[in-house]
């Protein structure tokens, strides 16, 4: 217990924030992901709907492990690759937070699409042509009628979709990003301790689920009023 | 991509495919096994058990587990009372340390799966049950378990994905699983898109069995809920 206390810093402080750096960073991107996969689910052109089809598939089959190494290192050579053919840059080397974040946004950004596009066929259609009949200009129907839907629609599953990313975000550990898991882990063995410090990232986990367990249910409550609970 | 590679290397594969097969379908046998005592009691609300298995489920769905496996695998070994235990030969091994961390993981996940379908029974079900005089006991095995099961069975079919899904970190604790197999071809020969492109397309393929066999599964557990032949539809008389 000393030594964890000993080693707060590294495994709190820096292992525990790039946690939840890495965890924040990704929301973001499988968000725009997420938006924009189920926009292109529900336009009405085949070359969308077929890319979204695509991309929602290929993520949700493979493991994300698998996928993270994949894109870590391939993203890596087409950035070259590209920056090679164009001209426009020379070598550059993506760093591992990056890479984790862009991978993990990425393959979440599949699982928020079907939650997005879930919420979107929730509105009822009729609301959307009572707004083109007031006159209502497209962005004024998405911000007044479908956005404040859309969110109290999507967060149900948002919620756990999140909760499930958080847990992933432990993965980064493996292509070398030193987060909690990788601190804990390495400290751990080196004191001859293992299970003390894997039990205390256990616990930093435990409670960042606890927190975003209560501050998104309480989101929800947000967007729910006015909405009779049978 | 060189693709002799593969096929010269197919049996790093065939072995990859079958621990990963065999460590998710023990697992999911084993948590499958757990679960339904559990997510019984847990229905019932027992005062002791409840707050007990609620814990449980909490702390194994909370927490990632690649953490779960790495606490089995390098934290047990930390306690001398365990590296004198009889159970020690068995928790050395990664592969045994994987199925029990998978076994746990899988079965909190379950067990709140099968809650959930236990309380969604319909009052009137368990009423007909208690009106023909039936103990508790051929309550559960008659009427309630299985049409849970009915209920559970879409759920389920995605935790069973998901258990595929995250057997991959048993590469990381030197099992040679599918991922594990790739990464070994990867590493002998210098090479990456080989091992990780046949690994995630073997993932895949299981996934679409997988999704195939349940549906197959569902469509003849719940025949009772498709929607009934129509007679064909009247044409407009031709005139």
């Amino acid at each position: 217990m000393q030594n964890i206390w000993e080693y707060r810093d590294l495994i709190f402080i820096k292992g525990g924030l790039l946690t939840i750096e890495v965890g924040l960073g990704s929301l973001v991107i499988a968000t725009l992901f997420g938006l924009l996969g189920a926009w292109a689910k529900l336009a009405s052109n085949i070359l969308l709907n077929t890319l979204a089809m695509g991309y929602t598939t290929i993520i949700r089959g493979i493991p994300d492990l698998v996928l993270m190494m994949i894109i870590f290192f391939e993203g890596q050579i087409f950035l070259n690759y590209s920056g090679e053919v164009l001209g426009l840059w020379g070598y550059v080397e993506i760093s591992p937070l990056t890479a984790g974040i862009g991978t993990i946004g990425f393959i979440m950004g599949a699982y928020y699409t079907e939650t997005f596009r879930g919420a979107f066929l929730s509105i009822p259609n009729g609301q959307i042509e009572a707004g083109i009949a007031c006159g209502m200009s497209r962005a004024l129907i998405f911000r007044r009628i479908i956005w404040p839907q859309l969110v109290r629609y999507a967060l149900p599953s948002f919620t756990n979709n999140w909760l499930v990313q958080l847990k992933t975000t432990a993965l980064v550990s493996i292509i070398g990003l030193q987060d909690i898991v990788y601190n804990a882990n390495a400290i751990g063995r080196k004191l001859r301790e293992p299970f003390t410090f894997l039990f205390a990232a256990l616990l930093f986990y435990l409670v960042l689920t606890a927190v975003s367990e209560i501050l998104l249910r309480s989101l929800e409550k947000k967007y729910s009023a006015g909405v009779r609970r049978v | 991509m060189d693709f002799s590679l593969i096929s010269e290397n197919y049996d790093f594969l065939l072995l990859g495919i079958v621990n990963t097969l065999s460590l998710v379908s023990l697992a999911l046998l084993f948590g499958g096994l757990i679960s339904v005592p559990l997510a019984i009691l847990s229905a019932d609300r027992h005062r002791v058990f409840g707050p007990i298995i609620w814990g449980y489920t909490y702390i194994f769905r909370g927490t990632p587990l690649l953490i779960q496996v790495y606490l089995i695998y390098y934290g047990l070994g930390q306690f001398e009372f365990i590296q004198n235990s009889v159970a020690w030969p068995i928790l050395r091994s990664a592969w045994w340390c994987a199925l029990i961390a998978f076994s746990l993981n899988t079965a909190a996940y379950t067990t709140e799966i099968f809650r959930g379908a236990i309380e969604a029974t319909p009052l009137g079900e368990v009423e007909a049950a208690k009106a023909c005089g039936m103990s508790r006991l051929t309550m559960m095995r008659r009427v309630i378990l299985p049409s849970a099961f009915r209920r559970a069975l879409p759920a389920y079919s995605n935790e069973v994905i998901f258990m595929l899904h995250g057997s991959v970190v048993a590469s990381t604790i030197s099992v040679i699983d599918i991922l594990g197999a790739g990464r070994v071809i990867n590493g002998k020969f210098y090479v990456f898109r080989e091992g990780l492109y046949s690994a995630a397309v073997i993932y895949l393929a299981l996934v679409v069995l997988i999704t195939q066999g349940f549906q197959l599964w569902e469509n003849h557990w719940h025949a009772h809920l498709r929607p009934r032949p129509t007679s064909t539809p009247l044409k407009a008389p031709k005139h």
